[in-house]
């Protein structure tokens, strides 16, 4: 669409190519490439760049966590990947099965989704239409890929609602969304998203506004139906537990930006980036044994519109002065290979990071 | 629900209407009789409209004669008024019922067309505002809608008379044909009435809709029937114009019953025989039976007209049925 | 607190000051039904049994976590026992004294000693005040003069819970989640409350967030001596902040124990399915996820709850009785109190059931023994569990075919 910010795509690009490395020799695997996506917003206050510089990917099959705070950039991200940001300004690639969907025709674009692409939002009381029957909401996203009649379609979406574990289908086929509990809400959208087998599935904090029992059973639900359909999946949220659980392969958001980039373990076992240790040292576990304390990240998330100079974390980076020259305050870090698939933008050596995690970090979890 | 109000509003009429002109009993029968008043007529006009009765009574025998009509004694032969009877003008003596339901068609037949005209051209005008938010289309647009909601429908009726039957004649005059003479002729007189009643009240929904839009095409389920691969124009009819209509019903219905009850200023300008044309002069007049006959009818079109909206809303969002 | 990662078995409530001594609150069969009113008479047709039947007390110096799904009564519970809703009946009791039906006049001084922090920290600050008229409220509604006049202590206030006192002017927009959510609990604190009770205090702020709001209340708890009733749904944060806690199901209260004996053994049913529901953060241990008991359905209506044990519809080991006897809550182990006809854990069958919680985080460690030792201390630490692992995992596979069977 636009062009943006030439001068800073440049220094951009070297980093760019590297997301390929993640699957070495499988690339006909990967069926979402995202290079240097940027989503930028022009409003009132000034240009919020809600997404500034992205880029990654995803293999058929697999899973990849997108995890953040709010305003990180993480749904925003997954709205620019299915065309849904409603006026902004998007620059980068965003390859689906081999096609560019930034600067493919936005009608083009508008038949991929839901059919080739789908996604699941958070609130499912406030994604489903009030207004409509549940089983026409499904019927409707079937007969605008589908050119079948209104009795097929509805046959497959009670066969989509059997499937996601909807009692007595045929009958909830005429409810209205409210008349549906939260979790039956939830897979209620998920048949609907799935109803046209899309390849891609982009799940924004699918589980965030259910109880923990009921998220449970959606979390199985949508690896049930990876599993039989072999779709990617994208998986945003704020939930480490969630992503632990689900997710292959992690991207950590922070001020729009990709922090840091590896697989699940990697990610988890041995994390490259200051921010990420915050994340995990915030979080209470309910699999170790208790802590005294935990260990939280000052500050609070920058503004969209003020990103700080530098590396974006660090004001609240406690290691903001290890490297030399105040070169966190003045040069943005690149995403730098640090394993193997395992990247991480921050200026500290690896060395250094590496015995900050074992020796301070570490031991405190 | 519609009976009680109904029968609220004709006890607070019968009640109120009489004291707020600020009359005894016998300066209405004075009223009555007219110039030619003498004790004698007087009392006589009191006995058989019942003004010499207890109030309580009155009110009965004014309830029955609109359920089931009443007896009169005026002359040596018994008047039969039928039901509805509201009674008979104090003015001209004559009943008031027949000459409601002369002047409802005009009055219904301004309120329908305006109706038609105002909400398709506005709620059409206000999602159009919506969606080009900020363009100049929609900057115009409110601008002109602004200018709609001030300025008062005798500047706009005068002004489109002036300019459309003088200054280039396109009608010689504007008179009232009833639908059931001549259609089209019909249609053709209310032309110019009906346009500058809907100028008045498109400009308020096209405001309404497009406000209305703003929030709906914001809300989550927009961004769902867009990722669903659905069109952007069905995105808009399907999804956004459904949720946003519900308020726009509602106020429509009171719009429509308030108009029914007579479009006061646009009958005037105008010189149509309407209801509201009656009222005002009735109520100049200080002609009781009619004020009451007008404004209970007026006020059973309100709420009918508030029961249909129940109705249509149920219709519309499926939470209000079982709730 | 000390700094020692490596705390097993401090019993909490007992290095607190003063818990052999009476209760700060005590909680007798605790109801509150909200009547459902309809037609134009505006007839009752039934009720919400939001809170039906509760009994519980909170020691001083102690926290009690409460926790349960949307629809538990929980918050009810909150508003119940500092009585900003009126209990339909059961008895609430603050120091010895009932405060079960005092109206607002006779409750003042009590809101001295009861104090409330709510979940969202944008709709509980009014825009229009600034942070100093917010804190400063309390002292003004109970007449109070603080030592050092109102503006000083309120600055000291904000000190206490890590805003700067510069900032007394300011509104509440020009401040973060974390923030405001800091300016309600220094209003909480302003007229040093014995009691507060917190309602999902950090559930509306970001992980990192979360995290120093967490750290502040036991900051402040170890400062000041506070008792805290913290209500969330989020069983990891209710682990880290109690010292008992307290599952709530449909109004009911379904188990309550000491922090590591409900953890490591839960005896009710639910309670065990809640905890092995969590997400755990650890990718290894997906290998383990099978273990999980998935319940069926959701929660039923609070309106017309199930008869008998109110969870029967959803467990897989109910049986004839607990369809039609309610289980009492009874003391099932040293301050383990469970209302349940088959409990889990119980002494006869122990060491076989908790196998399934213990092994899904043995077998974790056990996953995670691919990374380097010494990068992974906790399973360092935990390597005897390690050790026993594959075999707990054994037994895991075991008693969940039991628990199918028993479907």
């Amino acid at each position: 669409m636009s062009d943006l910010d030439k001068k800073q795509s440049a220094p951009e690009s070297a980093a760019v190519s590297e997301p390929t490395a993640l699957v070495p020799g499988t690339a006909e695997e990967t069926f979402l490439s995202v290079r240097d996506l940027k989503i930028h917003f022009d409003t009132d206050d000034g240009l919020v760049k809600s997404v500034d510089g992205v880029s990654f990917d995803v293999r058929r099959g697999k899973t990849l966590g997108i995890v953040g705070e709010s305003g990180s950039g993480k749904s925003v991200t997954s709205l620019g990947i299915m065309g849904l940001h409603q006026k902004a300004k998007v620059s980068g690639e965003v390859w689906l099965d081999g096609e560019n969907l930034v600067t493919a025709d936005p009608d083009h674009v508008r038949r991929l989704r839901g059919r080739k692409m789908a996604m699941i939002f958070q609130d499912p009381l406030s994604a489903l239409h009030p207004y409509y029957t549940v089983g026409a909401q499904i019927t409707e996203a079937y007969r605008v890929h589908h050119p079948v009649g209104k009795k097929e379609a509805k046959a497959r979406a009670v066969e989509m609602l059997d499937r996601v574990g909807i009692p007595e289908p045929a009958k909830r086929f005429s409810s209205y969304p409210h008349e549906f509990s939260g979790g039956m809400r939830q897979r209620a959208m998920i048949a609907m998203s799935l109803v046209n087998n899309p390849e891609l599935l982009i799940a924004d904090e699918p589980t965030t506004a259910l109880d923990v029992t009921v998220q449970a059973q959606i979390l199985d639900l949508i690896r049930d139906l990876q599993k039989e359909f072999g779709s990617a999946v994208i998986m945003i949220t704020h939930d480490l537990g969630v992503v632990a659980e689900m997710a292959d392969d992690l991207l950590v958001m922070y001020g729009g930006r990709c922090v840091e980039r590896g697989s699940a373990e990697k990610v988890f076992y041995e994390p490259q980036h200051p921010y990420t240790w915050g994340l995990l040292g915030s979080m209470p576990r309910i699999d170790r044994e208790e802590t005294d304390r935990l260990i939280p990240v000052k500050g609070s998330p920058p503004s969209l519109i003020n990103v700080p100079d530098g590396c974006a974390f660090n004001p609240r980076c406690p290691y903001a002065d290890v490297p030399k020259d105040n070169l966190t305050r003045t040069v943005r870090p690149e995403l730098r290979e640090v394993g193997s698939g395992h990247f991480s933008a921050c200026h500290m050596s690896q060395e250094e990071r590496t015995r900050i995690w074992t020796e301070e970090i570490a031991p405190k979890l | 629900m519609l009976l009680l109000v109904v029968s609220a509003v004709t006890f607070a009429i019968f009640f109120l209407v009489p004291r707020i002109g600020g009359q005894t009993v016998d300066q209405l029968a004075v009223q009555y009789v007219g110039k030619d008043a003498n004790p004698e007529s007087v009392a006589a006009v009191k006995k058989n409209l019942g003004l010499d009765q207890p109030l309580l009574v009155q009110y009965y025998d004014f309830v029955k004669a609109i359920v089931v009509g009443a007896n009169y004694q005026f002359g040596p032969d018994p008047v039969t008024c039928n039901a509805p009877c509201f009674g008979y003008s104090f003015k001209t003596h004559v009943e008031v019922w027949p000459e409601i339901t002369q002047r409802i068609p005009v009055t219904l037949s301004l309120a329908v067309g305006a109706a038609v005209l105002w909400l398709v051209s506005g709620v059409t005008i206000g999602v159009i505002s919506a969606l080009k938010r900020g363009s100049i289309v929609d900057r115009l647009s409110m601008t002109v809608a602004l200018l709609g909601v001030s300025l008062p429908i005798f500047f706009t009726g005068l002004l489109g008379l002036a300019l459309f039957t003088s200054q280039w004649p396109i009608w010689d005059t504007i008179e009232f044909v009833p639908f059931s003479e001549s259609p089209g002729e019909w249609a053709w007189n209310l032309l110019l009435p009906w346009a500058s009643l809907a100028f008045l009240y498109s400009a308020l929904y096209a405001r309404l809709t497009r406000a209305g839009m703003l929030e709906t095409m914001s809300e989550d389920y927009i961004r769902t029937a867009r990722a669903k691969g659905l069109r952007e124009s069905k995105v808009v009819t399907k999804h956004g114009l459904r949720a946003a209509l519900t308020p726009i019903v509602t106020i429509f219905g009171m719009d429509f019953g308030l108009m029914l009850g007579g479009a006061v200023l646009t009958e005037s300008v105008f010189s149509f025989q309407g209801m509201g044309a009656y009222a005002v002069q009735a109520v100049r007049e200080s002609d009781l039976p009619i004020v009451m006959g007008v404004t209970l009818t007026a006020a059973f079109f309100i709420v009918f007209c508030n029961l249909i909206v129940d109705l249509v809303y149920a219709a519309i969002d499926p939470r209000v049925r079982y709730s | 607190m000390s700094e020692t990662t490596d705390v097993t078995t401090p019993d909490q409530t007992a290095n607190k000051p003063g818990s052999s001594a009476e209760p700060l609150l005590r909680v007798d069969n605790l109801v509150k039904h909200f009547p459902i009113k309809k037609g134009l008479l505006q007839r009752q047709v039934g009720a919400v049994k939001a809170v039906d039947g509760l009994s519980f007390e909170v020691r001083p110096g102690e926290t009690l976590g409460v926790v349960g799904e949307s629809g538990c009564g929980k918050s009810t519970m909150g508003r119940l026992i500092t009585r900003l809703l009126e209990p339909t009946g059961g008895k609430v009791e603050f120091e010895g004294h009932d405060i079960t039906h005092l109206n607002v006049g006779k409750m003042r001084p009590l809101r001295r000693d009861v104090q409330m922090i709510f979940q969202d920290p944008y709709s509980s600050l009014n825009p229009r005040h600034t942070i100093g008229t917010i804190v400063s409220a309390p002292f003004r509604l109970q007449g109070v003069q603080p030592e050092g006049g109102v503006k000083k202590t309120v600055q000291e206030l904000l000190a206490l819970v890590g805003l700067n006192p510069e900032h007394y002017n300011r509104y509440p927009h020009e401040f973060s989640g974390g923030q405001r959510q800091r300016i309600g609990i220094a209003r909480a604190l302003a007229l040093k409350p014995k009691l507060v009770v917190a309602d999902e205090p950090v559930s509306a702020l970001d992980v990192s967030i979360q995290a120093q709001v967490v750290n502040l209340l036991d900051d402040l708890q170890d400062e000041l001596g506070l008792t805290y009733v913290i209500i969330a749904h989020d069983l990891s944060v209710i682990r880290h902040v109690s010292d008992r806690i307290a599952v709530m199901y449909l109004g009911k209260i379904v188990e309550l124990a000491d922090r590591k004996d409900l953890y490591t053994k839960p005896m009710h049913p639910y309670t065990k399915a809640l905890l092995s529901a969590v997400p755990v953060p650890d990718p290894a241990r997906r290998g383990a996820k099978n273990d999980r008991i998935l319940l069926r359905g959701d929660v039923p209506s609070p309106i017309s709850p199930p008869s008998g044990c109110r969870f029967h519809t959803r467990c897989w080991k109910a049986t004839e009785i607990c369809t039609t006897k309610e289980p009492p809550l009874l003391q099932l182990g040293t301050g383990h109190q469970v209302a349940c006809h088959h409990p889990e854990n119980a002494d006869d069958q122990a060491p076989q059931d908790t196998v399934l919680l213990t092994a899904a985080v043995a077998a974790a460690e056990v996953a995670g023994v691919e990374v380097p030792a010494d990068k992974e201390p906790a399973a360092a630490a935990d390597s005897s569990a390690a050790a026993a692992a594959p075999a707990a995992s054994e037994g895991a596979k075991t008693s969940k075919s039991d628990e199918d069977g028993a479907e």
